[in-house]
């Protein structure tokens, strides 16, 4: 990539040893997409995120869990620096993309950069006022690709990986709006899709949909995996359970425990966590 | 596909290059207006004298003054205020409180949408077919004072209703809800609660609908307010029984806008310095009435938290 | 119709088999209170019947001695002469010209304010400029008359030699300025309406800030700034002071903006000005031309109306 290496991340890291030994430890499961480290955030003056480390492994799907308010949508916008957009807001520590390993959430490093490189799903369908074709080929346009044939061959890729392909094959220079919620939601994937994301974030995509379209958005996001590094918010345990391979339990800002999902749902080292998953709070 | 530095910063260029081009329009605006006040005050300030204020016109520029145009202005502004007030928050009441949710309720809506888009020379001639209806009933409708404040009033009303509607949709139900749990009658909510409690922007109203109204020229000059005129209206107070006179609500008269057309549009120069000076103190008052105005809303917006 | 509201207080309040006296009068109360508030809410349809009751009863004066053809289509509009002329078409040709030349002042600044106060200036910038910028259109028109006549009509004289005094494009111009606020204010109202959420899709993908801004914000607003846009419009067809001080009252039947020329407003300012009888013909012309005004600006008015109601539904 072309951004110069975050200047502040190797003298950040008072930790460094720490962080190299815990590094040793993931590198068993895969290899590294991006790793948090150490990461605080501040809305203003209310910390939202405390000291929060967790990797992120290649080409699999990552799901964040935990009672509302805990903090995981918030880490979920660090990764494209959604939060640059407000003013008052504040980073302190690291989210390291592997693999060139610059700190994306230093000053020298564009948020828009981030924001080119990752795709993100929203709670609710947020398609734009055009048509679907057009909602697909937006993230080409902003890059200047104009020409007919790349669009439309791009545009066709990512729907069928959205799998939306063949509902809207017939349709597609008809008005986003006229799709139901389930196929906005697989097309707002598809647009985020298009452009080829290194990481696709996903931010509770289905809390505002059926069971139904639901589910045909978790066989979307198995299918998916094998193109791209997924990390999905999510409040439904299930979901998490069904979807992810690594899950990471958040509470009050604190990142409770990280595993396997098999290690998270059945013998979760953190009596937090289990009680959590018992249904005792939440 | 140009690589992705050299893509943010084609972007962030175009934004840098927008920002700089919103700015200079909004300045534009601003200037236009510094630009107003300046050329006003150059061609003005050296007239505006006490002399000026308690003058009657004249033949000679120098000489001349807008005694009749201020007290006029204001006996106008007295009858706009009365006629447009009263009947304006008590059709908002109604369009809130009262009105069902009806045809009726929906064609009330569209017209007072409508009535604030009507050009104003529109009620200018509204009046003037007004006084010679009455005029051929025997009514013996002048002129007048009267006349002009009421057809003001009438231009004003839709922005008088508008903002005392804004008002009372800002108190919370629970206010309404407590009250009549007390026992009040809706007429009792009204009166004691739903109006006392959106005076502020009720107030509010009413300056923007008195500014706009006080530089109003074009619905006053159809119905033939006077351009030159040497008397004032008869005083309301008499020494003699009954002491109190209506005579002034049908006297001739001119106001401020009006002297200042009329100085404008005359070649002489000195006259046009004249016209410069009533438009200073036109734009005082209105401008003054808008920074007012926007004082008690912002006011009224932070002491209203419910 | 007007039994209406006491139907409601009787709703409101049920009987009871035993009233005490007070409670009569407490009714009665009511009553005259529900009546007079309907009164005071129909008022409104009362003064529009009245408005246009008087327009037309006028104008059928005018009408029954030139014919609707002629004043239609007619191109010389000369009441005052022994053989006169009603063709209107004169005076809408100065309106048409005044109007452009406002709004092609008026549309580009006031939507590029609108896009710049919404989505580019910080908070307090915003805050502070909406309110001046509102000034604009506090200011009483016969001053804006005034300013067009005295300052920017010698100013144009100097870039474009030969310009007369009083010419429509001074006159235009400084109507533009006028009308900034009206669109500026009602676009900024629309495209700040539009949820957050779009906007951050469009950042997601890396959109910059007038990238999101033309392709997102301004399509998903666009017909409130289309009912800003008609609003605009509306004003500057009903626009009088500005005109008839510095656009000139003689009717010119061209299209060249630098020529002066009398719009509809300014005709019957000249009119009013004047000692017609009211019983003459002329007299009853400045009817049938506000008419003619009314149903221009009522036509944008109601457009602008069921657009600004489209984009409240939207969101």
């Amino acid at each position: 990539m072309v951004s110069s290496p975050a200047k502040g991340s190797l003298a950040a890291t008072s930790r460094a040893g720490m962080v190299a030994a815990a590094r040793t430890d993931y590198a068993s499961e895969s290899k590294l997409k991006a790793e948090v480290r150490g990461l605080n955030f501040y809305y203003g003056q209310r910390q939202a995120l405390k000291n929060v480390s967790l990797p992120i492994p290649e080409r699999t799907v990552t799901a964040m869990i935990g009672p509302s308010g805990c903090g995981k949508s918030t880490l979920l916008r660090c990764f494209n620096r959604m939060h640059d957009l407000y003013p008052g807001n504040r980073y302190e520590g690291e989210i390291l993309l592997e693999p060139s390993g610059v700190n994306i959430l230093s000053p020298s490093v564009d948020p828009m950069e981030m924001r080119l490189r990752t795709g993100m799903v929203f709670q609710k369908p947020n398609p734009f006022p055009k048509s679907i074709f057009e909602n697909v080929a937006y993230g080409l346009r902003l890059r200047f690709v104009n020409d007919r044939a790349v669009l439309a061959e791009k545009v066709e890729a990512a729907l069928r990986s959205a799998a939306l392909w063949d509902e809207v094959k017939d349709r597609l220079h008809q008005s986003a709006f006229k799709l139901s919620g389930g196929q906005q939601q697989r097309l707002c994937v598809a647009r985020a899709l298009a452009t080829d994301p290194e990481l696709l974030l996903l931010d509770e995509p289905t809390s505002a949909l059926d069971p139904i379209a639901t589910s045909r958005i978790e066989d979307m996001i198995f299918t998916l995996k094998e193109q791209v590094t997924i990390l999905i918010v999510t409040h439904n345990m299930e979901q998490a359970a069904r979807v992810a391979d690594y899950t990471a339990f958040m509470y009050l800002g604190e990142l409770v425990e990280r595993g396997t999902t098999s290690h998270i749902f059945q013998s979760p080292t953190n009596p937090l966590t289990e009680r959590y998953l018992t249904g005792s709070f939440g | 596909m140009p690589d992705v530095s050299q893509l943010i910063r084609y972007r962030k260029r175009q934004d840098l290059v927008f920002n700089l081009i919103g700015l200079a329009c909004t300045l534009f605006g601003i200037l236009a207006l510094v630009v107003l006040l300046a050329d006003l005050m150059i061609d003005g300030l050296p007239r505006l004298s006490w002399q000026f204020f308690t003058s009657w016109p004249s033949r000679f520029a120098s000489r001349a003054g807008i005694l009749p145009a201020w007290v006029g202005s204001l006996c106008v502004m007295s009858v706009t205020l009365v006629a447009a007030v009263p009947l304006g928050i008590a059709a908002a009441v109604y369009l809130e409180e009262y009105a069902p949710k009806n045809w009726l309720t929906a064609l009330i809506e569209i017209n007072i949408a409508n009535l604030a888009g009507v050009p104003s020379i529109i009620y200018g001639l509204m009046a003037l077919g007004i006084f010679y209806g009455a005029a051929e009933l025997g009514l013996g409708l002048k002129r007048g004072i009267l006349l002009a404040g009421v057809t003001l009033g009438l231009l004003v009303l839709p922005i008088v209703i508008v903002t005392t509607r804004e008002a009372l949709r800002s108190i919370p139900s629970t206010i309404r809800e407590a009250a009549y749990a007390a026992g009040a009658t809706k007429w009792q909510v009204v009166r004691y609660h739903l109006v006392p409690y959106s005076l502020g922007g009720i107030a509010t109203g009413t300056i923007i609908a008195m500014s706009r109204a006080v530089g109003e020229t074009a619905p006053l000059i159809t119905i033939g307010a006077l351009t030159f005129i040497s008397y004032l209206p008869p005083s309301p107070i008499q020494s003699k029984s009954p002491f109190v006179s209506f005579e002034w609500l049908q006297s001739g008269f001119t106001v401020l806008p009006i002297q200042m057309f009329n100085w404008t549009s005359r070649p002489i120069a000195d006259f046009q310095q004249n016209a410069a000076a009533t438009g200073l103190v036109l734009i005082a008052f209105t401008l003054t009435m808008n920074a007012v105005a926007i004082v008690v809303r912002y006011r009224v917006r932070k002491k209203l938290k419910w | 119709m007007s039994t209406t509201a006491p139907r409601k207080i009787t709703r409101l309040r049920p009987r009871r088999t035993a009233q005490s006296p007070g409670r009569l009068l407490r009714e009665i109360v009511e009553w005259i209170a529900a009546s007079g508030f309907f009164l005071a809410g129909i008022s409104s349809i009362v003064i529009t019947a009245a408005i246009v009751f008087v327009l037309v009863y006028e104008s059928l004066g005018f009408f029954r001695e030139v014919s609707l053809v002629e004043f239609l289509t007619g191109t010389e509009w000369m009441p005052q002469f022994a053989d006169p002329k009603y063709g209107i078409l004169p005076l809408i040709c100065g309106t048409l010209v005044t109007t452009a030349v406002a709004l092609s002042v008026a549309l580009p600044v006031g939507t590029i304010v609108a896009i710049y106060l919404s989505e580019f200036a910080p908070f307090f910038l915003r805050e502070i400029v909406k309110p001046v910028l509102e000034l604009l259109s506090a200011v009483p028109t016969v001053v804006y008359g005034y300013f067009a006549l005295k300052f920017v009509a010698p100013l144009l004289q100097l870039v474009i030699p030969g310009l007369p005094t009083f010419n429509m494009l001074s006159a235009g111009l400084v109507m533009g300025i006028m009308i900034i606020p009206y669109v500026s204010s009602l676009s900024e109202d629309a495209m700040r309406s539009v949820p957050m959420l779009l906007r951050e899709g469009s950042y997601a993908l890396g959109g910059n800030r007038l990238w999101t801004s033309l392709r997102v914000v301004i399509p998903s607003a666009i017909s409130g700034i289309g009912a800003a846009y008609i609003l605009g419009i509306s004003r500057a067809i009903g626009e009088t002071m500005i005109v008839a001080i510095a656009a000139g009252m003689q009717p010119n039947f061209t299209l060249n903006p630098t020529q002066p020329a009398a719009t509809i407003t300014a005709y019957i300012v000249e009119v009013s000005l004047g000692d017609l009888p009211h019983a003459s013909i002329g007299y009853a012309s400045i009817f049938a031309a506000g008419f003619l005004l009314f149903c221009m600006t009522l036509v944008f008015n109601i457009g602008g109306q069921m657009l600004r109601r489209r984009y409240h539904q939207a969101y």
